[in-house]
C-alpha cells in the first residue's frame, strides 16, 4: 500500500461495496413499497395514510425533537399461541378427556360446553397447540388458533406487534427514534385516543401523568383571559389539570396538529410479516 | 515514519519549519474555530443535561426546548469541532509526512470559513425549528451546502498536498487519513441528497440511511483520523516506529470493510437480513480492536509507564483505551440478546460520547496540544494548563460514560419489569443522567481551556510577530545625527 490510488481503490471498493449493500438494495426492496392490502383483513389499505393535520403534527414532531425521547416501533420476542375452544360438538364427555389427557387443566364432561368460546390453553408455541387443537378436533370439538405477538413491550402494553417497514410507508419524516426516555409512541392514538388529554399532556404533562419528567411544551399554547364566551377549543380540565381562574389554555394550531399525528400513531393492524389475531369484538356468547 | 522512507534527496527538502509555518493559517482557522465550537457543544449539552434536574428549565422557550437544544450538542460537537480538528490534524501529518509545504493554505482557511458559516445557519436553523428529524444529520438543507463545499475545498487541496509530497512512500497514517478524506463526502452526500432532496426516498430506507451514515461517521470516519493520529503520534513520541505496518494495514482493511456495514441497530423494524447483516459486521470490527491494542501495546512496550507522559501522550493514551472501551461497547449493542436490553437506552448515549468525545476528540486534543506549539513556534501561555484540561476531559468524560452504561443497563432491565409504571422507570434512569451532568460541567471546564490556551498562545504569537513589526513601522523617525 505504498501508492496513493492503491488506498483509494481499496476505499473505494470497500464504500461501494457497503453503499451498494445498505443503500442501494433496501432501496430496491422497500423503496417503492405502497399502500398495499397486505393486511390480513384484505379490503383495509395499509397504512391507512395520516390525515392533513396529522402530517403537519409530524412537522411539529420533527421540529422540537420529540424523536430523542420517544421511539415508535414495538420490538417482539416471539409469537405464541393460544387456542380456544369454540364449540364442544356433540360429545363433550369425549373432548373433556382429550383436555384432561393433554393435560391442559381438569375438566368434567357437563362442563366442558360451558362459557363457550374459552381458552383452554394460552400462549404456548404453534407446535404444542396445534396437537391439542388435532386432538379436539378429533374429539369432535372446534377449536381456533390466536396468534399472539409477545415480548417485553407489548406486555408493556405499547403494542400489539412488532414494528415492521410497513408501518412506516406514509410518513415523510421517518423517525424510528433511538432511546425512550418517555415511553414508545407506536401505539399512542390507541391508547389515549383523548383529544384533550393529548393536549393537557402536552401543556403540563405532570396533570396529565403523575410524576412525568417530561417537559411542558406550553409555548404551544396561549393562556387568554377567558372573554364573554370560553373558546370552543380550550383545553378541558382532566387529571389534577385546571385552568387557572378566569383564564383559559387554548392550543396554537401547532399543538392541535401535534396531538392529531400523536392520535394517528397507531400500528396494530395484522399484517403477514407480523401477525396477530386481533382482539375479538364484543360477541353475543351467552355470558357466563 | 520510519527512518528508511525519507528518501528525498537533501536538495529539495523543505525544512519542517517551513512546513509548519505553511499550515498556520488554515490550522489556526480549523482549530480556533474547532475550539469555539467545542465550547458551544459543551453549553448545549449542559443545558439539555440540566433540563433532566429540572423540566420546567428554560421550557418556555421553543428555541430552548430539549429537542433542539440536544441535536445543537451534538452538531456542535461532530461537525463544529470533530470533523474540523480532525480535518486540521490531518493536513498537518500529511504535510509533515510527506516533507511539503501545504497546498493554498488561504483556500483551506476558506473552505474552513465556509464550514463553519454552514454549520453556524444550519444550526440557527435547528433552534428554529429546522432541524430535518434524521439523528446525526439534522443540519438543514441550506447549511448542508455550504458544509459540503467547505469540506471539499479542505479536502481537496489536503489531496494535492497529499500528491505533491517529496517523500514518495506512504505510511499506515497515511492511508487511514486518504481514505477518511475520500470517506466523507460520499457518505455526507448520499445521506443528504437521499433525504434531503426536493424528492427524497420514502418510507423505512429514511431510517436505514441515516442509520448507515451515522455507522460510517461515528466508526470508519473517526476510527480512520483518530487511530490515523493515535499511530502517527505514538511512533512521534516515543520515538520508535510502528511495531508492525502490516497489523495497521490489517486494521485499515477491517474498519474499511466491516465497520463501514454497521450502524443499523439489531432491533430495527426492517427485513431481517439488514440488522443481521449489520450486526455480523459489527461483531467483526473486534478484529479491528485487537489489532490496534496488540499494535499500540507492542510499539510503546515498556516504555509508557517509564517516562512522565507530556499532555500530548496523556491524551493519547486516553484516547486510545477509550477506543476501546466504545468499540467494545458499541459490539456488545449489536448483539441481539444484549441489544434487547440495552437498546433505547442510555447506554447507546454514554457508547456514543465515549466513541466521539473519549477516544476522538480526546486524541485531537493530545494532537492540538503537540501541534499549535510547533507550528507557531511559541508555547503555550500555561505550561500547567494542558495538564489541567487533560484531567478535566478525562474525568468529565468517565463520569459522562459510566453513569449512562451503568444506567442504561439498569434501564433496560427496568423496561422489561412490567411491575415498575413508565414513568418510575424514566425517572429512576434520570438519577444516573443526573450524576453525568457534572461530567458535562468538567468538560465544559476543560473546553473553556483549551479555548482559553488557543487564544492565549494568539495573543502570544501576536506580541512576538506583529506588536515588533508594527513598532518598528510605526516608531518615529528620528532626525539623523550630526545635522543641525
Amino acid at each position: 500500500m505504498k501508492y496513493g490510488p492503491l488506498v483509494f481503490l481499496a476505499a473505494f471498493f470497500a464504500l461501494s461495496a457497503s453503499w451498494c449493500g445498505l443503500v442501494l438494495t433496501p432501496q430496491i426492496q422497500l423503496g417503492r413499497a405502497v399502500q398495499e392490502t397486505n393486511s390480513v383483513v384484505k379490503t383495509d389499505l395499509y397504512p391507512a395514510g395520516r390525515s392533513g393535520l396529522a402530517r403537519e403534527g409530524l412537522e411539529v414532531y420533527r421540529a422540537n425533537g420529540c424523536a430523542y425521547c420517544h421511539s415508535q416501533q414495538v420490538s417482539q420476542k416471539g409469537t405464541l399461541v393460544d387456542v380456544i375452544l369454540t364449540a364442544a360438538g356433540k360429545n363433550p364427555m369425549d373432548v373433556a378427556a382429550a383436555l384432561n389427557e393433554a393435560q391442559v387443566g381438569t375438566f368434567s364432561g357437563p362442563s366442558v360446553g360451558a362459557g363457550l368460546p374459552k381458552t383452554v390453553l394460552r400462549n404456548v408455541p404453534m407446535e404444542k397447540a396445534s396437537v391439542l387443537a388435532n386432538v379436539l378436533k378429533k374429539a369432535g370439538a372446534t377449536a381456533e388458533l390466536h396468534l399472539v405477538p409477545v415480548g417485553p413491550d407489548i406486555e408493556r402494553g405499547w403494542g400489539a406487534r412488532r414494528t415492521v417497514a410497513e408501518d412506516f410507508i406514509a410518513d415523510a419524516t421517518v423517525m424510528p427514534g433511538s432511546q425512550r426516555v418517555g415511553p414508545d409512541l407506536a401505539n399512542i392514538g390507541e391508547r389515549k385516543p383523548d383529544l384533550n388529554w393529548q393536549l393537557v399532556h402536552l401543556y403540563s404533562p405532570s396533570s396529565a401523568m403523575a410524576g412525568s419528567p417530561m417537559p411542558s411544551y406550553a409555548f404551544l399554547f396561549d393562556k387568554k383571559k377567558i372573554g364573554r364566551q370560553p373558546a370552543p377549543d380550550a383545553l378541558k380540565p382532566i387529571g389534577e389539570f385546571v385552568p387557572p381562574a378566569g383564564y383559559e389554555i387554548v392550543p396554537k394550531p401547532a399543538a392541535t396538529a401535534l396531538a392529531a399525528y400523536l392520535i394517528s400513531l397507531r400500528s396494530d393492524t395484522p399484517l403477514y410479516e407480523a401477525p396477530l389475531t386481533p382482539a375479538a369484538p364484543a360477541t353475543n356468547a351467552p355470558a357466563k | 515514519m520510519n527512518a528508511t522512507s525519507i528518501t528525498s534527496s537533501a536538495s529539495e527538502a523543505i525544512s519542517t519549519a517551513e512546513i509548519d509555518a505553511s499550515c498556520r493559517v488554515p490550522l489556526f482557522t480549523l482549530f480556533v474555530s474547532g475550539a469555539v465550537w467545542l465550547v458551544v457543544a459543551s453549553i448545549f449539552g449542559l443545558l439539555a443535561s440540566l433540563k433532566f434536574h429540572s423540566p420546567g428549565f428554560l421550557s418556555d422557550c421553543a428555541a430552548l426546548t430539549y429537542g433542539r437544544v440536544h441535536p445543537v450538542a451534538t452538531n456542535a460537537l461532530v461537525y463544529g469541532f470533530g470533523v474540523q480538528a480532525g480535518l486540521g490534524v490531518a493536513l498537518w501529518m500529511i504535510a509533515r509526512l510527506g516533507g511539503t509545504r501545504v497546498a493554498q493554505p488561504w483556500l483551506i482557511s476558506l473552505g474552513g470559513k465556509l464550514w463553519n458559516l454552514g454549520l453556524l445557519i444550519g444550526v440557527i436553523g435547528v433552534l428554529a425549528g429546522d432541524s430535518t428529524g434524521f439523528e446525526g444529520l439534522e443540519i438543514p438543507r441550506y447549511g448542508v451546502v455550504f458544509l459540503f463545499l467547505g469540506y471539499l475545498l479542505i479536502a481537496f487541496w489536503t489531496l494535492v498536498t497529499l500528491h505533491s509530497r517529496k517523500v514518495r512512500a506512504l505510511g499506515p497514517s497515511q492511508w487511514f487519513l486518504l481514505a477518511a478524506l475520500f470517506w466523507f463526502p460520499w457518505i455526507y452526500f448520499t445521506a443528504n441528497y437521499l433525504l434531503l432532496s426536493h424528492t427524497p426516498i420514502r418510507g423505512v430506507t429514511q431510517a436505514i440511511v441515516a442509520w448507515w451514515y451515522s455507522g460510517n461517521l461515528n466508526l470508519v470516519w473517526f476510527g480512520l483520523v483518530g487511530l490515523a493520529v493515535t499511530f502517527y503520534f505514538i511512533q512521534h513520541l516515543m520515538n520508535r516506529p510502528l511495531y508492525s505496518g502490516n497489523l495497521a494495514l490489517f486494521t485499515f482493511w477491517t474498519i474499511i470493510l466491516f465497520a463501514s456495514w454497521s450502524g443499523i441497530p439489531a432491533s430495527a423494524p426492517l427485513p431481517a437480513w439488514l440488522p443481521a447483516l449489520s450486526t455480523v459486521a459489527t461483531v467483526l470490527t473486534v478484529i479491528t480492536v485487537l489489532s490496534v491494542m496488540a499494535n499500540v501495546h507492542k510499539t510503546c512496550g515498556r516504555g509508557c509507564s517509564q517516562t512522565e507522559n507530556p499532555p500530548p501522550g496523556k491524551f493519547i493514551a486516553f484516547g486510545a483505551i477509550a477506543f476501546v472501551v466504545s468499540w467494545l461497547m458499541n459490539i456488545a449493542n449489536t448483539i441481539p440478546q444484549i441489544n434487547s436490553v440495552t437498546n433505547f437506552t442510555w447506554f447507546t448515549v454514554g457508547q456514543w460520547q465515549l466513541n466521539v468525545f473519549g477516544f476522538f476528540a480526546m486524541t485531537m486534543f493530545g494532537a492540538i496540544y503537540y501541534i499549535v506549539p510547533q507550528v507557531t513556534g511559541v508555547e503555550w501561555p500555561c505550561a500547567k494548563s494542558p495538564r489541567r484540561h487533560f484531567w478535566l476531559a478525562a474525568i468529565g468524560i468517565i463520569l459522562i460514560a459510566l453513569p449512562l452504561a451503568i444506567g442504561g443497563i439498569v434501564e433496560g432491565f427496568n423496561w422489561r419489569n412490567l411491575k415498575m409504571s413508565n414513568v418510575d422507570v424514566a425517572k429512576n434512569a434520570l438519577n444516573f443522567l443526573r450524576v453525568s451532568t457534572v461530567g458535562e460541567l468538567l468538560i465544559l471546564l476543560g473546553n473553556l481551556m483549551l479555548l482559553g490556551n488557543l487564544i492565549g498562545l494568539s495573543v502570544r504569537y501576536y506580541r512576538i510577530h506583529f506588536v515588533p513589526v508594527y513598532k518598528e513601522a510605526t516608531a518615529e523617525l528620528k532626525p539623523a545625527e550630526g545635522k543641525p
